[in-house]
C-alpha cells in the first residue's frame, strides 16, 4: 500500500514521460479554463462583495446567444459583436433592476438576488434558445481546430489540441487586459474604492451604478470567452452551468478578490486534480477529481485562510 | 422587444399551464384515455430528452388526428417536465396519477426506481422501454413493470457478444481489455454486475470509468485514463451532454472509433455529429428504426408536424432518438388497443393497461399494418418475461448519418435470464414485504 502511494506513481511518471507531459498539459488547460470562470466571479466580488451565483449561467447564456445569432444567419464576427452588445444590455439591466435597489443591503441579500438572476436566465435562455445543446461555431470564429502530435521516443506521443492552445493565449490576453484596466485606469481605481466601502465611495463622488454596470459587463465578456472555449471542447448546453462551479475551489484557493489569484489558483487546481486523478485516483477506484480540488483548496486554507492572494481581513471588535 | 413580448406571453402561458397542472380537478373526460408523458425538454439532459419527448408525443397525437384515437377513443396527452430529476419525476407522478393515468414512462432509471414500489399500490403500470431496473423483467416478481424490448443486461450481453464476433469468437476475449465509461448514476451503474460476470466468464479485463453528472462536459481525466490503459474496446452508457463530450474526447485521444460502442441511449444523431469527421466509425446498439422512410412517420409529418401540432423540427424526424420515442408510443398504443380487446372496454384503467401490456404481441404483420415494417424487431411480452430479450442491431456513424452495421443480434438469454431472476428475488427480499403476484395472467 505504501508502495502504491509513495513510489508507484513516480515510477509511472518516469516510465511514461510522454503521458506525464500530456497529463501536465491537460492540467494546464483545465487550470486555464477554471481560471477563466473564476475571473468572472472575482470581478463581481471585487465590486460588490457578493458571490455571483449567476456566473455559470452567464457563461451558458453568452455561448447560446452567440450560436443563436449565427444559426439565424448572422455572420460569425457580427454575431460576436451582437453578443457583446447583448451582454452589455444584460449588465445594464442587472445593475438597473437587480443591483441598484439593493445598494447597502446585506451581502446575503445580494447573493440571493444573483440566485434569482440565475433562475431567470435559465428560464429565459431555454425559452429563447430551447434546451438542446448547440455546437460552438469554432471554425467560423477563426479559432483553430485539429491537433498536433509530437512523438517522443518509440511509442511516446503528446497531442496538443489547437483550441486548447488558443484558450491559453486568450486567457493570457484577457488577464493582462483586465489587469491593466483595473490597476492603471481611473475606473479601475474607482472599482477598488467601491469594493472597500460602498458608502465611502459614494461620498467621494464615485458613481456606484456606473461601476457596477461596467463590472457586470466585464464579467459578461469573460463569460463569453469562457463559453466559447468550453463550448468548443464539448457543446454549449445548460450542463455547462454546473461545470462553472469548478471555479469554487479556485476562488477559495486564490482569494475572491485577486485576478492573479484566480489564475494561479486555477492552475494549481488544474494540475492538482489531473495529477491526483491519474496517478492516485486508481487507489480508491477513480473519480476523485471532483472533490480533490476542494481538498487541495482546504489544505491551502489551513495556512492562508484568506487564500493565496486574498486580502487579510482584520475586523475590530 | 419581440423577445420580451414572447417572454411575457410565454410566462403567462407557463403560469396558466402550471396552475392548470396543479389546480385542475382530477376528473378527466370519460370519453378519453389519459396518458401522462414524463419528459424533459430542459436541463442538462434536454439534448437527448427533447427528441424522445417529440417522438412520443407526435405518434400518439398522430393517432388522435388520423384515427380519432385508439378504438374510437381519443387519447388525452399531458406532458410533465421532470428535468431528468428523480424528485421532480415523483412530483409529476403524484400530480397526474389521480387523473386516470394509464401508464408511466419515466425516461430515467432514477425515476423508474422510485416509481416501481408505487406501481402495484396505485395500480398503474410503469413502462421503462429499454431502461430501468433490469430485474423488473421478471414478471412474476414485478407484474406492474415492463421493460420491453430489452433490459440493460440484455444490452450488455449483446455488446460483449458483438465484440466477441469482431475478435473471431467469445473465447478470443480472454486477455482483452474492455473499457466501460458510464454516467455515474443508477442508469450507468445498472449493467455493471452483468459485465463483471461476463468478464469473469470470458476472461477479459473490465476497466470502469465513471463520469459524475456534474462532470459530463469535463471528461478529460477519464479519457486520459483510457489512453493510458489502452483498452481494446470501449463501451459507453451515456446520456445527455455526456455522449457528445465522450465522443469528442475519444476523437481527441485518437481512440479507434470502430471499437467504441454505445448503448442504445448513446446513439443520438447529435451525439455522433458533435465529433465531426473524427467520429466516423463510432458504433451504437439500436432496436428502433433508422431513418424516416416509414409510412407511419409520413403520417406524423402530414397530420401533426405540417399541421402545426408539434414543436418537432421536421429535420429531426427519423433521427435515432426521435424514432425511439415513436417506438415507445407504439408500445403504449398497442398496449391500450390490446387492453380494449381483452376487456371489451373503450375507456380503460391502469389495471386494464397492465393486462394489455402483458399480452403485447407486436409481430411483423402488425408492424406492417401500423406502417412500421422493419422499424423494430417483432416483440412479445409474456407474464413471466416483461422484457422479452429481443434482438438488437449495431449501427455505425458514417460521418453524416447512422447506417445499420450488423444483423439482429440475440442477447445471451441463457446467461442473463437466471441472473435476472436471482436479482429480482434479491430485490423482493431487500424490500420485504414485497407483494406476491396476485394479478391473473391474460395470456
Amino acid at each position: 500500500m505504501l508502495y502504491d502511494i509513495f513510489i508507484d506513481p513516480f515510477v509511472q511518471m518516469y516510465d511514461m514521460p510522454d503521458f506525464f507531459l500530456q497529463v501536465l498539459w491537460e492540467g494546464f488547460v483545465a487550470g486555464i479554463l477554471y481560471a477563466l470562470i473564476a475571473l468572472g466571479f472575482v470581478l463581481i466580488f471585487k465590486a460588490s462583495g457578493v458571490f455571483n451565483f449567476a456566473q455559470g449561467i452567464m457563461v451558458v447564456f453568452a455561448g447560446l446567444t452567440l450560436v443563436g445569432f449565427h444559426e439565424n444567419g448572422v455572420p460569425a464576427y457580427m454575431a460576436l459583436v451582437l453578443t457583446v452588445i447583448v451582454m452589455g444590455i444584460l449588465a445594464y439591466g442587472v445593475e438597473r433592476i437587480v443591483m441598484r435597489p439593493l445598494v447597502n443591503q446585506p451581502e446575503i441579500i445580494l447573493l440571493m438576488a444573483t440566485i434569482g438572476l440565475t433562475y431567470f436566465l435559465v428560464g429565459f435562455g431555454e425559452f429563447v434558445f430551447g434546451g438542446e445543446p448547440k455546437q460552438m461555431i469554432t471554425e467560423e470564429l477563426g479559432l483553430p481546430t485539429g491537433s498536433t502530435a509530437f512523438e517522443i521516443g518509440e511509442r511516446g506521443l503528446i497531442i496538443l489540441q489547437h483550441i486548447d492552445i488558443a484558450a491559453a493565449v486568450i486567457a493570457v490576453i484577457m488577464v493582462t487586459a483586465l489587469g491593466i484596466f483595473f490597476n492603471k485606469t481611473r475606473i479601475g481605481r474607482a472599482l477598488r474604492a467601491v469594493a472597500d466601502d460602498h458608502q465611502a465611495a459614494l461620498s467621494v463622488g464615485i458613481s456606484l451604478n456606473q461601476i457596477w454596470a461596467i463590472v457586470w459587463f466585464a464579467a459578461g465578456l469573460v463569460a463569453l470567452a469562457t463559453g466559447i472555449m468550453w463550448g468548443a471542447r464539448s457543446d454549449v448546453s445548460f450542463a455547462l452551468e454546473i461545470v462553472a462551479f469548478k471555479a469554487l475551489p479556485v476562488l477559495i484557493l486564490g482569494g475572491f478578490t485577486s485576478i492573479p489569484g484566480a489564475i494561479v489558483g486555477g492552475l494549481i487546481i488544474g494540475f492538482g486534480e489531473k495529477i491526483g486523478e491519474l496517478y492516485w485516483g486508481g487507489l480508491v477506484g477513480g473519480g476523485i477529481e471532483s472533490w480533490l480540488a476542494y481538498i487541495i483548496a482546504l489544505v491551502f486554507l489551513l495556512f492562508r485562510p484568506q487564500g493565496l492572494f486574498g486580502e487579510r481581513i482584520i475586523e475590530r471588535i | 422587444m419581440k423577445d420580451f413580448k414572447q417572454l411575457a406571453i410565454g410566462a403567462a402561458v407557463a403560469l396558466g399551464v402550471g396552475l392548470t397542472g396543479v389546480m385542475a380537478p382530477v376528473a378527466q373526460a370519460q370519453d378519453s384515455n389519459y396518458v401522462p408523458l414524463l419528459t424533459y425538454r430542459t436541463g442538462p439532459y434536454a439534448g437527448s430528452g427533447i427528441h424522445i419527448a417529440n417522438g412520443m408525443h407526435d405518434y400518439l397525437k398522430m393517432l388522435n388526428e388520423r384515427d380519432g384515437g385508439i378504438g374510437g377513443v381519443k387519447l388525452e396527452l399531458e406532458e410533465c417536465e421532470t428535468g431528468y430529476n428523480a424528485q421532480k419525476g415523483v412530483e409529476c407522478y403524484e400530480a397526474t396519477k389521480g387523473k386516470g393515468a394509464l401508464v408511466y414512462n419515466p425516461y430515467s432509471t432514477g425515476i423508474t426506481l422510485q416509481l416501481i414500489p408505487k406501481a402495484s399500490v396505485d395500480k398503474i403500470p410503469v413502462l421503462s422501454m429499454g431502461y430501468g431496473l433490469s430485474a423488473a423483467a421478471d414478471g412474476n416478481v414485478f407484474p406492474w413493470v415492463f421493460n420491453v424490448p430489452d433490459t440493460y443486461w440484455d444490452g450488455a450481453s449483446v455488446v460483449i457478444k458483438y465484440i466477441g464476433e469482431q475478435e473471431g469468437g467469445l473465447e478470443n476475449l480472454k486477455g482483452k481489455k474492455i473499457g466501460y465509461i458510464f454516467l455515474d448514476a443508477g442508469y450507468g451503474r445498472e449493467p455493471i454486475p452483468l459485465l463483471e460476470q461476463l468478464a469473469e466468464k470470458y476472461g477479459f479485463e473490465l476497466l470502469q470509468y465513471a463520469v459524475p453528472g456534474a462532470e459530463m462536459q469535463n471528461q478529460s481525466s477519464q479519457w486520459l485514463n483510457v489512453r493510458r490503459d489502452r483498452p481494446d474496446y470501449m463501451v459507453m452508457w451515456g446520456w445527455g451532454a455526456m455522449n457528445p463530450t465522450a465522443i469528442k474526447e475519444a476523437v481527441k485521444i485518437r481512440f479507434p472509433m470502430d471499437k467504441f460502442i454505445g448503448v442504445w441511449w448513446s446513439a443520438g444523431d447529435d451525439d455522433a455529429a458533435a465529433g465531426g469527421e473524427g467520429a466516423k466509425g463510432y458504433k451504437a446498439m439500436n432496436f428502433s428504426g433508422v431513418g424516416s422512410d416509414f409510412p407511419a412517420l409520413a403520417d406524423i409529418q402530414k397530420h401533426v408536424i405540417d399541421a402545426g401540432l408539434s414543436s418537432t423540427d421536421a429535420a429531426s424526424v427519423g433521427g435515432t432518438l426521435y424514432n425511439r420515442g415513436v417506438l415507445n408510443s407504439v408500445i403504449i398504443a398497442e398496449g391500450i388497443r390490446t387492453a380494449q380487446e381483452l376487456t371489451g372496454k373503450k375507456v380503460i384503467t391502469g389495471e386494464d393497461m397492465r393486462m394489455g401490456l402483458e399480452a403485447l404481441d407486436l409481430d411483423e404483420a402488425r408492424l406492417e399494418e401500423l406502417g412500421l415494417k422493419g422499424f423494430a424487431h417483432p416483440m412479445k411480452v409474456t407474464c413471466e418475461d416483461h422484457a422479452g430479450s429481443h434482438p438488437v442491431f449495431i449501427q455505425q456513424w458514417n460521418g453524416e448519418k447512422w447506417q445499420q452495421a450488423s444483423d439482429w443480434i440475440e442477447p445471451m438469454t441463457d446467461l442473463v435470464r437466471p441472473l435476472l431472476e436471482a436479482a429480482a428475488k434479491e430485490y423482493a427480499e431487500k424490500n420485504a414485504p414485497w407483494p406476491a403476484r396476485t394479478e391473473p395472467c391474460p395470456n
